[in-house]
């Protein structure tokens, strides 16, 4: 190849690039995706209707239901002001639990959130299990590793 | 201070920190793996997968620190021409862009047994993503451009331009309800990350600041050579080091 | 020590593997690359001189 069919196809690849990306990205603003609604939200009807959007919240304890495969599950996602409740089928993340962060991604369908795609959510919070323990007791102390 | 921003002295003052660099990446690498791998506890919600973080976060700050560091010499270069701010942006942008790259594959080998998924539209990762491609976009420009100088001056807008992305990816967790948690280290305040796994990440961390400088050296060192080869400075090096 | 344990992860070890891994490979490539420059480099540079050193 020539110098100048070369520089020429590396320009031609990089607007191609960049362009594609452009539009992968815009397109994933437009449809609510990089985000989510927080239960609040929905109600209020600040999340789009009849279209897929991303619902974000906390598992309520207690709210999850699954059939006997556990491919189907029904639990109700909250901000600890409102609640949704909502129905997939699929495997759930490892991290799904109970109190957790999850962010599902679906449509309203008649007042319940059918999900296509659920992912769990976890905190900016990293420390061993017996950190965890004395946290919860009230008794972190950063650093103590003596501690049970 | 001023001496060494002539071509000639970098060259030389380069290969005299070179090995000292080296040393330092190596024995820091060393003790952030054997801190990371066997010192640190598993998380108590993540598992050992925590362990993903002592590459994946290092990597996502360098690939944000290389980023300014690149479009700060490319405004330098542009502002007072000065040769060597131009090599050290070029040397810059491959590096900055393999660490972007590591922080996206780890994030995706982490994201899916964590969240549930390789990839989400996430305004943080989209925005990470968007750095990968400014990257790619400054080495296309350096690359298809003959003359060094113009090219280091287009690279250089480019690279300016981008510069909004980088705090878009710092506070994306914060403007935004992303699936990506917020900030860790930063955050003031009560701890968010437990001492025995706060080390670990901050010495991972300084061992790829060391292992930057070592690399940012050894591909200037050539190009130096490169656009200087019309000075006997030039020519007597490669002589002697034949 | 547990070494199976260890390799294992906690039933991760694919993914945290391969994360330290990719980051070798990464490291490694950013090290050679420059290293096979720095060669070609100083090659033609000698062939340059040596041209040069011809013509004049």
């Amino acid at each position: 190849m020539k110098p100048r069919h070369k520089r020429l196809a590396i320009i031609v690849s990089a607007v191609v690039g960049l362009t594609l990306a452009a539009l992968f990205v815009m397109n994933a603003f437009r449809s609510n995706l990089v985000f989510f609604f927080s239960p609040t939200e929905v109600l209020a009807g600040k999340a789009p209707v009849d279209k897929v959007f991303r619902l974000g919240g906390m598992v309520e304890t207690g709210s999850v239901r699954k059939s006997p495969d556990g491919l189907i599950s029904d639990f109700i996602v909250t901000d600890m002001n409102q609640r949704v409740e909502v129905h997939y089928e699929g495997l759930l993340p490892d991290l799904f639990r109970e109190g957790q962060g999850v962010v599902a991604q679906g449509k309203l369908e008649g007042g319940r959130f059918v999900a296509r795609e659920v992912l769990a959510k976890h905190d900016e919070n990293y420390m061993p299990p017996e950190a965890a323990k004395a946290l919860e007791g009230g008794k972190f102390i950063p650093g103590d590793k003596k501690r049970p | 201070m001023y001496k060494y921003a002539s071509p000639r002295n970098f060259y030389h003052l380069a290969g005299r920190l070179l090995p000292w660099l080296t040393a330092a990446t190596v024995m820091l690498l060393l003790a952030g793996l054997y801190l990371g791998l066997f010192v640190a506890p598993p998380d108590y919600q993540q598992g050992e997968t925590v362990r993903i973080m002592f590459i994946h976060v290092p990597a996502a700050w360098m690939s944000m620190f290389v980023y300014v560091l690149m479009a700060g010499a490319g405004a330098v270069a542009l502002v007072w021409n000065i040769k060597l701010a131009e090599v050290f942006a070029a040397a810059c942008a491959p590096v900055g862009a393999s660490f972007t790259v590591l922080a996206l594959l780890t994030g995706s080998l982490w994201g899916k047994p964590m969240w549930g998924a390789w990839w989400v539209w996430d305004a943080r990762l989209t925005s990470e993503l968007i750095l990968l491609f400014l990257y790619i976009g400054v080495m296309a420009l350096q690359a298809s451009i003959d003359d060094p100088r113009r090219a280091a001056r287009a690279a250089a807008i480019l690279a300016l331009v981008g510069v909004v992305n980088i705090p878009i990816i710092h506070f994306s967790v914060e403007w935004w309800n992303t699936l990506h948690q917020p900030a860790s280290v930063s955050k003031v305040g009560t701890p968010s990350i437990h001492a025995s796994i706060l080390i670990p990440l901050l010495t991972m961390a300084a061992a790829f600041k060391a292992y930057f400088f070592a690399v940012v050296l050894l591909r200037m060192r050539p190009a130096i050579l490169e656009r200087e080869k019309h000075t006997t400075w030039v020519a007597e090096t490669v002589e002697e080091s034949a | 020590m547990n070494w199976s344990e260890f390799f294992a992860m906690g039933g991760y070890g694919f993914y945290v593997w391969t994360s330290y891994a990719v980051a070798a490979v990464v490291l490694a490539f950013n090290v050679l690359l420059p290293l096979r420059r720095r060669k070609a480099v100083h090659k033609t540079l000698r062939e340059f001189y040596r041209l040069k050193g011809e013509r004049s």
